[in-house]
């Protein structure tokens, strides 16, 4: 149970609680604040995976976001997640990581032969294979890349957990905790501004865990300890850690995305996993600090080779060696710290310095501590397959392009620093336009777009003293411009090391007759070659380089390889970097589950449901539903062991002989109300509004600007200046839009106020020969019949105690009405018409008899109010007046609108009368004809004409009327059916409407 | 996500908003001759400019006014809101 390369007393982690995990099956444990990497590397484990190209063998390279390599499936807590980055996800008891891309096992992996085919995996090398023949795309290519390509696999189980959404706002977001954010943080919250602290990692500090500093004789950590407690202390101020700021989008709304629970062993049930935060920030400081970036040398992906920094963090914060035999590779000053770090433990290391021998602070201090420090020296390879055995190593002349000599030298890790780079990518994603800064070979953040201030690393300062200074500033500027407060406080002390320059040297060369892989892009396998190729074969644009060789677009988007790519580019085109340029940064920073993407929005919390008052009673008697919208209508009642085809005939036959009632309280509802409403709605229909009377319904048909039908309905006339529109149930809201629009811009001047009743009214519908025997055993008092009454009536009146509204419409085209009564009174009434319906045979109706009814009288729909048609498309032309000027009336005069041939409503009958025709067929004249087939017209709505016992469908088709009579084809290829059908009116059912005003 | 000022109801979130188009477009007035051109012109041209565009934004999960927004196409900036009764200039 010893962990070889754990140290016995540094770190940061829980000594006094073990975790137990497996990886690739093998029990191993760790401490409580490792993450998977650190307590892998403690037992010794360096190889975890496979590249993605040529499935070389990889280790770990970075102890953070910035890891290329380490990705694994990770099972705990009942979930199995692919790509889990190995630096980021914290120990849990229990855990069980994989390796992905290898097979059978990541010792060995059939896919390394790639590796010896390398010649054969070029940049571009999908582009150029697999292009032909065309037809092997779908079988061989497509399933070939499919498989090779990807790395862990997604689970296909139904996620458990919860996950959140949460929306804040706050006077200054801090995006980092590290020295300047915590400086920052704490100005704001000084000068009483709402402040949010967000740090990616379970520990805040960023550099201060690891850097050798003192603040006011703090050490760097029991700095920000103290200041990060009297943060918390603070009702203006939250803190949150494990919550990374990944998106920043318009108008200062920043996304964060917090793990909540993934780190936790037990949890309540309602803990979510993670939670997504939507915060607008009035102003933002970014202090997302910066990443080492490497030097580019052979085999430089070995297992082993670490960034310098990362190789430090393991050792301060995890207590961890990642070898005990290092070399250290780098061009600048802040390598030499990870040196003494591992001097400090005992462990010997050789520097190799590309520099020539000069002296700073920490070099002087190396030396005194009896470092090995090679200057003008830089690894040519790493020897080894899956880990570092040895390096060949060489000393540099000066034109840093030869070697003066060459030797080998063992060792069990590299770890390398090429400088650094500043995270921009926040900063970019606001607007800002990066600018390039010589000094440091990177790009920084250039003038305010929105809301956001750099500070610290990502602005490119590396000093510490700066980073306080600037973030205490800035903290305290923005804030006190908000809250008009201004605290006054000192800047702390600070005791760092200074630096020397860095050199400018990126890649190292090859001596003659050498061709290891140099890779610059670990994650996606992209070498110096590859990109030498792009180039040579005329890729000039950084964009298209990046895409041809796929440089910088896994998943770690480059972190470590952008600026060494950029480097490589300005080299070969004696460019300079601000001219090559620099690629897209898009959020999100990191990978984050589709799970926090969609929070609670999943099952029934997708969309609100819908119910009409009746629900209970549709539910209790057996009702199937559909979704309209997001109501939920009842789509049959079920009888026994009946299907919809049979139910939906049953029900709308019994409307047909007997009576039937329909819940139809989704149906839009407006209160129009005001002096100038006739007027109104005189404009917004195409019919005539100005003499209807009081107490009367009409028919209206409403048209968009463009001469197309909008919607159809009913409104009737309540009193002097009030009416009653009804729409259709899915156009309800757009109708209510449409005609605020034209209250509130078009014609202001006319007073009318509009107001959706929708919610208020419940509605049922009682249609059939024998309505009006059963309407008056509902109102025993009233006078019902036809002169009382006539089609088109309305009438208030007390149902059974509840005040009611009776309108004498139909939709099915029989003898019909519609009650409306209160909301709250719908199942009273719903219940009672029910009881009352029992001795004339009534029985429910859903939406599938419904739509029957309709069909086959030829009353049109939504499938025919398709956004395609004019009035006289569907026949509805009798509703357009002539002598006034309505919404759309001078579109109705195009040329196009008024073509002889154009395609108008018909009805249509199988000649077999017995096959059912597919909504959706195509009308065509010969069903063989070579393709592409003319089409004719298609088949809107279908349904089996109870009234005739045959299938009958509405279709729009070229020539209308005039093709009465005529046979055709409706070919449905989605159905693999074509049927002979002849062409008759559409109005199949009582075409003279007398059944509705008898 | 776009911050729009509602001028009756203050700063809300552009999920409370649904857009309406070029707001400076002006429909013929009701009862009155027009002309092809003119009727074509109000239905269906539209500029589709890069950079300034006063358009109409209803609150529909507010106060459900129709509203003026002063928005720079390409930055999303906005310079100005307003009430469909008043002028942006």
């Amino acid at each position: 149970m010893s962990q070889p390369f754990r140290l016995n007393k540094e770190g940061l982690i829980n000594r006094n609680k073990k975790i137990s995990f497996t990886f690739n099956g093998k029990k191993l444990f760790g401490y409580e604040g490792d993450t998977i990497a650190s307590a892998l590397i403690a037992n010794g484990i360096h190889l975890v995976g496979r590249s993605f190209k040529y499935h070389r063998p990889r280790g770990f390279f970075g102890a953070g976001v910035e890891e290329p390599n380490a990705k694994l499936q990770v099972e705990f807590n009942g979930h199995s997640e692919p790509n889990v980055n190995a630096t980021e996800m914290e120990l849990v008891e229990g855990l069980s990581a994989t390796s992905q891309n290898c097979w059978p096992s990541v010792n060995f992996d059939i896919g390394a032969i790639n590796n010896f085919l390398k010649m054969f995996f070029p940049a571009g090398f999908y582009y150029k294979t697999f292009m032909w023949p065309k037809s092997f795309w779908y079988k061989i290519y497509e399933p070939f890349i499919r498989k090779a390509a990807g790395l862990g696999v997604a689970s296909i189980e139904k996620d458990k957990e919860r996950y959140e959404h949460k929306f804040e706002y706050c006077d200054l977001l801090v995006t980092g905790s590290g020295p300047s954010g915590l400086a920052s943080a704490y100005a704001a919250a000084k000068n009483g501004a709402k402040v949010i602290l967000a740090e990616d990692k379970p520990r805040f500090g960023g550099t201060l865990l690891t850097d050798d500093v003192s603040i006011d004789n703090l050490s760097g950590k029991d700095w920000a300890e103290k200041i990060i407690s009297e943060l918390k202390s603070m009702p203006n101020v939250t803190v949150k850690n494990r919550s990374q700021v990944f998106g920043y989008y318009d108008h200062n709304m920043l996304v964060m995305f917090e793990r909540v629970s993934d780190h936790l062993e037990k949890k309540s049930k309602f803990t979510p996993r993670q939670r997504l935060w939507y915060i607008r920030a009035k102003e933002t400081i970014l202090s997302t600090g910066s990443i080492e970036r490497p030097i580019v040398f052979g085999n430089n992906d070995t297992p082993g080779i670490f960034l310098s920094a990362a190789a430090k963090e393991y050792m301060k914060v995890y207590g961890v060696l990642v070898g005990k035999k290092p070399l250290i590779f780098t061009n600048n000053d802040s390598a030499y710290e990870t040196a003494l770090e591992f001097k400090k433990n005992n462990v010997e290391p050789i520097i190799l310095d590309t520099r020539e021998e000069h002296s700073s602070e920490l070099i002087d201090e190396a030396k005194s501590k009896g470092i090995d420090i090679r200057f003008s020296h830089g690894v040519i390879v790493a020897n080894g397959y899956k880990k570092v055995k040895s390096a060949k190593i060489g000393k540099l002349n000066k034109d840093k392009n030869s070697f003066e000599k060459i030797e080998i030298v063992d060792c069990d890790c590299i770890c390398v620093s090429g400088f650094w780079t500043p995270s921009v990518h926040l900063a970019s994603q606001s607007g800002n336009k990066l600018k390039y800064e010589e000094k440091i070979d990177a790009f920084i953040p250039d003038k305010k777009k929105q809301h956001e201030t750099s500070v610290g690393a990502a602005n490119g300062s590396f000093t510490l003293e700066e980073s306080l200074k600037h973030g205490f500033e800035n903290g305290s500027n923005l804030s006190a411009k908000i809250t008009e407060t201004k605290t006054e406080i000192s800047i702390p002390n600070v005791n760092e090391k200074k630096y020397g320059a860095h050199d400018k040297f990126w890649c190292m060369p090859l001596p003659k007759n050498e061709n290891p892989k140099r890779f610059v892009d670990f994650q996606n396998d992209v070498s110096v070659s590859d990109i030498e190729i792009a180039l040579r074969e005329g890729y000039r644009s950084i964009e298209h380089v990046k895409r041809y060789t796929t440089l910088g677009m896994a998943t770690d988007q480059g972190r470590t390889s952008n600026l060494n790519g950029l480097q490589l580019v300005s080299n070969i085109e004696n460019k300079i970097v601000p001219e090559v340029g620099h690629t897209t940064f898009r959020p999100p920073f990191t990978p984050i589950t589709i799970g926090t993407i969609v929070g609670r929005e999943v099952g029934m919390e997708y969309m609100p449901t819908r119910k009409t008052p009746m629900h209970e009673w549709h539910e209790k008697n057996n009702a199937v539903f559909v979704d309209a919208g997001a109501w939920k209508r009842p789509r049959y009642y079920k009888e026994g062991n009946e299907t919809l085809f049979e139910a939906s005939k049953r029900e709308a036959k019994n409307v047909r002989e007997n009576v039937g009632i329909c819940d139809v309280t989704t149906l839009g509802k407006i209160d129009i109300k005001g002096p100038d409403a006739a007027e109104f709605l005189n404009r917004v229909y195409t019919n005539a509004w100005m003499k209807l009377p009081i107490g009367k319904a009409r028919y209206g048909l409403m048209l968009r600007e463009d001469g197309i039908v909008m919607d159809d309905g009913t409104t009737t006339r309540i009193s002097e200046n009030h009416y009653h529109m009804t729409t259709t149930t899915a156009q309800a809201a757009n109708v209510l839009s449409h005609l605020e629009y034209y209250l509130q811009i078009v014609w202001p001047e006319l007073n009318v106020n509009v107001v959706s009743t929708t919610e208020q009214w419940a509605g049922a519908a009682i249609a059939g020969p024998k309505s009006r025997d059963m309407l008056s055993k509902l109102y025993p008092d009233l006078d019902v019949s036809n002169d009382a009454l006539p089609f088109m009536g309305y009438k208030e009146a007390d149902f059974f105690g509840v005040p009611s509204r009776i309108f004498r419409i139909s939709f099915s085209g029989e003898l019909a009405y519609e009650i409306n009564v209160k909301s709250d009174h719908g199942m009273f009434m719903w219940e009672k018409m029910i009881e009352v319906g029992k001795e004339f045979g009534n029985q429910p109706y859903g939406t599938e008899a419904l739509s029957t009814l309709r069909i086959e009288m030829g009353h049109v729909a939504g499938p025919e109010l398709d956004g395609r048609t004019i009035p006289s498309d569907v026949s509805l032309n009798g509703l357009v007046s002539k002598k006034k000027d309505f919404i759309g009336k001078n579109s109705l005069g195009r040329e196009a609108f008024n073509v002889e041939s154009r395609q108008k409503i018909v009805g249509l009958i199988p000649i077999d009368r017995k096959s059912s025709i597919p909504e959706g067929s195509h009308i065509v004249q010969d069903q063989n004809a070579k393709l592409p087939n003319p089409k004719l017209g298609h088949v809107s709505s279908s349904c089996w004409s109870v009234e005739n016992n045959n299938p009958f469908s509405l279709a729009i088709m070229k020539d209308g009327k005039n093709m009465i009579g005529k046979k055709f084809f409706a070919v449905s290829p989605l159905k693999n059916k074509s049927i002979e059908v002849e062409v008759i009116s559409s109005h199949y059912v009582d075409p003279e409407g007398k059944r509705v005003r008898s | 996500m776009l911050y729009i000022k509602c001028p009756y109801c203050g700063l809300r979130a552009q999920k409370e908003f649904s857009y309406g188009g070029d707001a400076t477009v002006k429909r013929p007035n009701i009862n009155e001759e027009v002309s092809s051109e003119d009727w074509d012109n109000f239905v269906y041209m539209r500029k589709s400019p890069r950079g300034k565009h006063i358009e109409l934004w209803q609150h529909i999960a507010g106060c459900r006014q129709w509203i003026k927004v002063q928005r720079d196409t390409a930055t999303h900036e906005i310079f100005q809101t307003a009430k469909v009764t008043e002028e942006i200039r």
